[in-house]
């Protein structure tokens, strides 16, 4: 007990002890005798490569999972929630990754769902209305309880759901990855609402990737690897490079490889490329032996962009590609042929068939009228191993995968392909600091063999370390690129918040950054 | 991590996974089976017994397939029955116009094939969800058939095309079962090979587990879709002519709630009605443990109803089981 209570605060009653916690699947052992412990008012980090436990701790502790071996108490109490509806009603609330509210209800139902006030048969709206307001005045928040979901940004969301979880009661709450997909602005308007959680004794577990931000957050933290507590203890107390040797049990190195591209000849010329409400104008040219990157906000039009580029959506203006016009005018299937691939930002849903083999997954671009399933395999081991994908075989499902080895398989489509203009979509989100590690050596050594790189992130760090020229998109409209050596995050920063002139009328992106 | 990258290359790891995904159904059909053997020993197991398993299977295993190939890609055919009975109604009328039997046949055939591209047009290039397009076509198809057929049955002269499904006599008792059981067979296995071996069986498998990455991958998704409807239209034409075969009629009126039939076969045997999976062994065994039952049923005298009830508890089980094993893995 008396090292449990070694946080920063010892008069704070622990809420939630976890001791010796182990989960198989099948045969897989997940978890080896994890244990933490978290006290009101404490936010507690953990932190590990994808695959290292994490999913799996937050999981048991949700209800989602249960433990094959271990003990839990909450609040002093026994605690084995047999679902998550269960660990809710005891006080435990897990925000998971991808958001889940019910887009046809509004902000009040959502809040309230599971737990509505009623009156017999019949449902109490008003007092709905009023409970789901408080709770997010509470937050500080002032999003409109009638309003539909569906057209909330996705930290409106993220909210909501917190207010969902202190509605209801928890007083632990579980953050999986929260500011993945959040802009700059929204996660400091997140984490002055965790720190005002925090003051009210809310105890939260948090998870993530961006040990920048956890240092940040964070008053201690639980290092995983391979299924096991690695380190714990005061962030105040430990470095940013500790914290990567032992997520990764070694030292990682410089996570960008020096750029040092030779530039050919163009290969992409996008000139007034508009499409939609998102996207208005966009002109820029992309050399062979060249890595670009886009900087922008969530909603700044900057997937639209590659999108409009790839005729994945209809657009106005014109692209060429290596001199010949592409565009909406042009088959997705003609550009793979002519050699340009794209990486979608949402691997499960676009990227990636996760239901079907890694093999199929890579054959599902020209695909042979006929062929041997046996023949398919051969070529996808080929590039499992060339890119040290942790899988079982390239008959896996992709879904099996962790999200580096999916990412992963994306990007080996491209390779198998002989592509040589990569457009990448947020091509490291969701991913481990290893995994990462690679996907930039391979963005380099394709570069370096004459492809023509395009990035699309929202994570500026990458874009600096990686790209040899830099551009923003700010509402819609792509700014000049200029070499990196000239940027500075702070410069990048406030061209992407900085008002567009002349395009008061496209407001609607801003007020979706607001809360 | 990235180092020690453990990659053991298993390659039957894919036809083992298969093979678990038909055993719950497979077990099922021979549990029944055994059931039945036991419950009417003397007439049941005999070979004749299964000859004639085999012809009711025929066409309901015929459409099943097609059913198969588009609930792989994530949709679903409500108007195969139309399709089957329209084409009885246009093979009886190619008949009496004094069309050769092979090409009545055909005819068939065709207006099956064409009735699926209707429905792969309105779904590809309309846009409209699968269940309403192919309900529109359920309604518009039985119409023309009533139409064709002046709302009676068509009496066509006896030919060839009547022994597809018949019993085999003792001279040609060496074809073990009827031409038409044959013709569904070879189908089948065509229909496996597409599917695990060709383009359009891997982009069938892509549409249904993934539009957006099909999409991603330059697919033509349009262009699969009309070929998933148009099999369907076509399987459903083929079984029309083996229907048409057993009535020696066209009959407008026939087959109706077929196309359940074919859906129910289709999920005992392992598919989603999500797309993306589903297999034609699975199909088959499907259609076969629905066709055991219903012999089985009728050998020991029990009710239709019976049945009935029982078929649906199968299709509840065969769901539950696939749930449970998902949720191991």
């Amino acid at each position: 007990m008396e090292e449990q209570t070694a946080n920063e605060n010892p008069f704070a009653p622990t809420v939630l002890d976890v001791r010796n916690v182990s989960v198989l699947y099948g045969n897989v052992q997940a978890l080896r005798g994890v244990g933490l412990s978290l006290c009101a008012g404490e936010l507690r980090a953990v932190i590990g490569e994808n695959g290292a436990g994490k999913s799996s701790l937050m999981n048991v502790l949700a209800g989602l999972v249960k433990p094959a071996q271990g003990e839990m108490r909450l609040a002093g109490l026994s605690y084995s929630p047999a679902d998550p509806g269960e660990a809710r009603r005891q006080g435990i609330s897990m925000i998971h990754q991808e958001l889940s509210v019910a887009p046809h209800l509004t902000v009040a139902e959502n809040i309230m769902l599971g737990i509505e006030p009623v009156s017999g048969f019949w449902l109490k709206r008003a007092a709905m209305r009023e409970s789901a307001r408080s709770a997010l005045a509470a937050l500080g928040s002032d999003i409109d309880v009638d309003a539909l979901c569906s057209s909330l940004s996705v930290s409106q969301m993220q909210i909501l759901e917190i207010a969902r979880a202190t509605v209801g009661g928890s007083k632990v709450l579980i953050l999986d990855e929260p500011t993945s997909s959040l802009t700059k602005e929204d996660t400091a308007r997140l984490f002055h609402l965790l720190r005002r959680l925090k003051e009210e004794g809310y105890a939260i577990l948090y998870i993530s990737h961006f040990l920048e931000e956890v240092q940040q957050i964070a008053d201690t933290y639980t290092v995983l690897r391979d299924g096991r507590v690695v380190g714990s203890g005061s962030m105040a107390e430990v470095e940013l490079k500790d914290l990567v040797s032992m997520m990764l049990g070694r030292d990682l190195g410089d996570l960008y490889p020096s750029h040092r591209h030779s530039i050919g000849p163009k290969v992409l010329e996008v000139e007034a490329l508009s499409s939609g409400k998102r996207l208005s104008s966009a002109s820029f040219s992309l050399h062979k032996g060249e890595v670009l990157g886009i900087f922008g906000l969530v909603g700044s039009g900057r997937t639209e962009l590659l999108r409009s580029i790839f005729a994945l959506d209809a657009a106005k203006g014109s692209v060429a590609i290596k001199g010949k016009p592409a565009g909406s005018s042009v088959s997705v299937q003609a550009l793979w042929r002519g050699g340009t691939g794209m990486v979608s930002e949402d691997r499960k849903e676009e990227g990636l068939s996760v239901s079907m083999s890694i093999a199929h997954n890579l054959a599902l671009v020209e695909t042979p009228l006929l062929f041997s399933p046996g023949k398919l395999e051969g070529q996808a081991q080929v590039w499992l191993k060339a890119m040290s994908v942790v899988a079982s075989g390239p008959e896996q499902p992709v879904w099996q995968l962790s999200g580096g080895n999916q990412q992963k398989v994306a990007m080996a489509r491209l390779l198998a392909h002989k592509v040589d203009i990569f457009l990448l979509d947020e091509p490291t989100r969701g991913v481990d600091i290893g995994s990462k590690r690679q996907i930039y050596d391979l963005i380099h050594e394709a570069a370096g063999a004459g492809a023509a790189v395009l990035i699309v992130s929202s994570y500026l760090p990458e874009l600096l370390g990686l790209c040899d020229r830099l551009a923003v998109m700010n509402r819609g409209v792509l700014l000049p690129f200029r070499p990196v050596s000239e940027v500075s995050e702070f410069s990048v920063m406030s061209e992407a918040t900085a008002p567009v002139p002349g395009l008061e009328g496209q407001s609607e992106t801003m007020t979706e950054t607001n809360l | 991590m990235s180092e020690v990258s453990p990659i053991t290359n298993k390659p039957g790891l894919a036809m083992a996974w298969r093979r678990r995904e038909i055993l719950g159904p497979l077990a099922a059909l021979l549990a029944v089976y055994l059931v039945f053997c036991w419950l009417s020993p003397s007439s049941f197991a005999g070979a004749a017994n299964l000859e004639l398993i085999l012809r009711q299977t025929t066409i309901v295993g015929l459409v099943s397939l097609g059913m198969t190939i588009v609930i792989i890609a994530g949709g679903i055919d409500l108007s195969i029955g139309s399709a089957v009975a329209l084409s009885t109604v246009v093979i009886a009328s190619l008949l009496n116009a004094g069309i050769s039997p092979i090409f009545a046949a055909l005819g068939g055939i065709a207006v099956g094939a064409l009735a699926g591209l209707a429905n792969g047009l309105m779904v590809a290039r309309l846009k409209v969800v699968p269940f309403i397009a192919t309900l529109v076509s359920l309604l518009v198809l039985r119409g023309i058939a009533k139409g064709i057929a002046h709302e009676q049955k068509v009496d066509a002269p006896l030919t060839w095309l009547n022994e597809l499904l018949a019993r085999l006599d003792s001279v040609a008792a060496w074809q073990l079962v009827p031409a038409g059981v044959w013709l569904f067979l070879l189908m089948a296995a065509l229909v496996a090979l597409m599917l695990r071996y060709s383009r359009l069986g891997l982009h069938v498998f892509a549409v249904g587990s993934n539009v957006k990455t099909a999409l991603l991958c330059g697919i033509n998704v349009e262009r699969v879709e009309l070929w998933v409807y148009s099999l369907c239209g076509a399987f459903a034409g083929l079984a029309g002519l083996m229907q048409f075969s057993r009535l020696t009629v066209g009959d407008p009126t026939v087959a109706s709630g077929l196309e359940l039939d074919a859906i129910a076969a289709v999920v005992i045997g392992g598919a989603s009605l999500k797309g993306g999976r589903g297999s034609v062994l699975g199909t088959i065994i499907g259609a076969l443990l629905m066709a055991v039952l219903r012999a089985g049923c009728t050998q020991i005298g029990l009710a239709n109803w019976i049945q009935e009830i029982v078929t649906g508890l199968i299709i509840l089980a065969a769901v539950g089981f696939d749930r449970l094993r998902y949720r191991q893995s």
